[in-house]
């Protein structure tokens, strides 16, 4: 988690975490050059792998120039240059976090690049959608990108995110839906479960954020005692914090356990 | 095959309610806060004042609904992100 200090992974180690999976994304500031993405993906491929594995904890990573960094097409064509000679590293599950941030045209047109790019190489995709009241209509422009695509098959896709605004389009059209945990935006654990607990925990994983706001990693596992009070059966639990996204990653064909 | 189990009932006001009754009241405080310095008009707060209305909606649909009228309902792409932070209601601009 290269927006986290070392202490974190102890933490979740702690809470018995085993694996994470942390999506390329943005790196706090803008990057000037696709040799910065260079270095960042071998970073998340080489480095956090390691970083991880001090503390028992498999590392997991997906690849892309993320949204916010998408206005500048000749950059973004330069970085996703890059990204085929990443993808047979042992940790990647695939593209993402891919989508849009301000849903402007050019964002719209290296997710489709991405898009292209996963069904190249057979790849899962890990979506982002918008903030606020940018998120409807970006997940309303990146699920027609999808859709529009004859090689993308909805259950290889997740997209993160949701909300309650959000969540039955993407799993009403076969995508899995992902529910990030965050304190300020985004969604609370009490939210979480209300969505889960609408859904049937069907097609969903829960995750925390881990970025460079102010988040928490510990937000799954405080989400998951906040299920046991609210009645919850370990089964339940077990369920959508572990077997949905086991059963998700394990398509990509790298992901296993032990 | 959905194996799914629903959770055993247990008091769910019990588990909520001081937070959300603390929640309330710092919404009516931040509110207050804003009048009195004259900053009522800003376009946040007028979201922030028609989403609360959807709260006396007698449906299970109050988050979504708050949601959606927070968002920005037009489907075209904009010609360029100028920015890339959200700021949580449409801007004028582009209600």
């Amino acid at each position: 988690m290269v927006s986290r200090t070392t202490d974190d992974y102890e933490k979740l180690a702690l809470a018995g975490c085993e694996t994470i999976c942390e999506p390329a994304f943005w790196a706090g500031f803008d990057r000037a050059s696709a040799q910065g993405f260079y270095d960042y993906f071998r970073q998340i491929t080489e480095y956090e792998p390691k970083r991880a594995a001090r503390f028992g904890i498999k590392h997991y990573t997906w690849l892309c120039i993320n949204p916010k960094e998408s206005e500048d097409l000749e950059l973004a064509d330069d970085v996703l240059a890059l990204i085929p000679q990443f993808l047979g590293k042992p940790n990647v599950l695939g593209i993402g976090e891919i989508g849009l941030n301000k849903n402007s045209r050019n964002e719209l047109q290296v997710l489709e690049k991405h898009i292209q790019i996963a069904a190249d190489y057979d790849q899962l995709i890990l979506v982002h959608t918008p903030h606020l009241e940018d998120k409807l209509k970006g997940t309303r422009l990146i699920l027609d990108a999808l859709k529009n695509h004859s090689k993308i098959t909805p259950d290889r896709v997740i997209i993160d995110h949701v909300e309650e605004h959000t969540i039955n389009l993407v799993l009403d059209q076969g995508f899995w839906a992902g529910i990030t945990l965050y304190p300020e935006s985004k969604c609370t654990p009490h939210r979480a479960i209300d969505m889960l607990e609408a859904h049937s925990g069907e097609r969903i994983w829960m995750n925390s954020a881990c970025d460079w706001g102010i988040s928490d990693p510990m937000a799954v596992p405080k989400t998951m005692l906040e299920m046991k009070r609210r009645g919850w059966s370990p089964t339940a639990i077990q369920r959508v914090a572990y077997d949905n996204p086991v059963t998700f990653m394990k398509q990509s064909g790298k992901f296993h356990l032990d | 095959m959905n194996t799914w189990t629903p959770p055993v009932n247990v008091n769910l006001v019990d588990l909520g309610f001081m937070d959300s009754r603390s929640k309330l009241i710092d919404l009516a405080a931040f509110l207050d806060r804003v009048q009195r310095v004259g900053q009522e008009g800003d376009f946040r707060v007028a979201a922030l004042k028609q989403a609360i209305q959807l709260l006396a909606g007698d449906q299970p649909e109050r988050a979504r609904n708050i949601l959606l009228s927070f968002s920005d309902p037009s489907m075209e792409p904009i010609p360029k992100a100028t920015t890339q932070g959200a700021v949580g209601a449409v801007p004028p601009a582009l209600g």
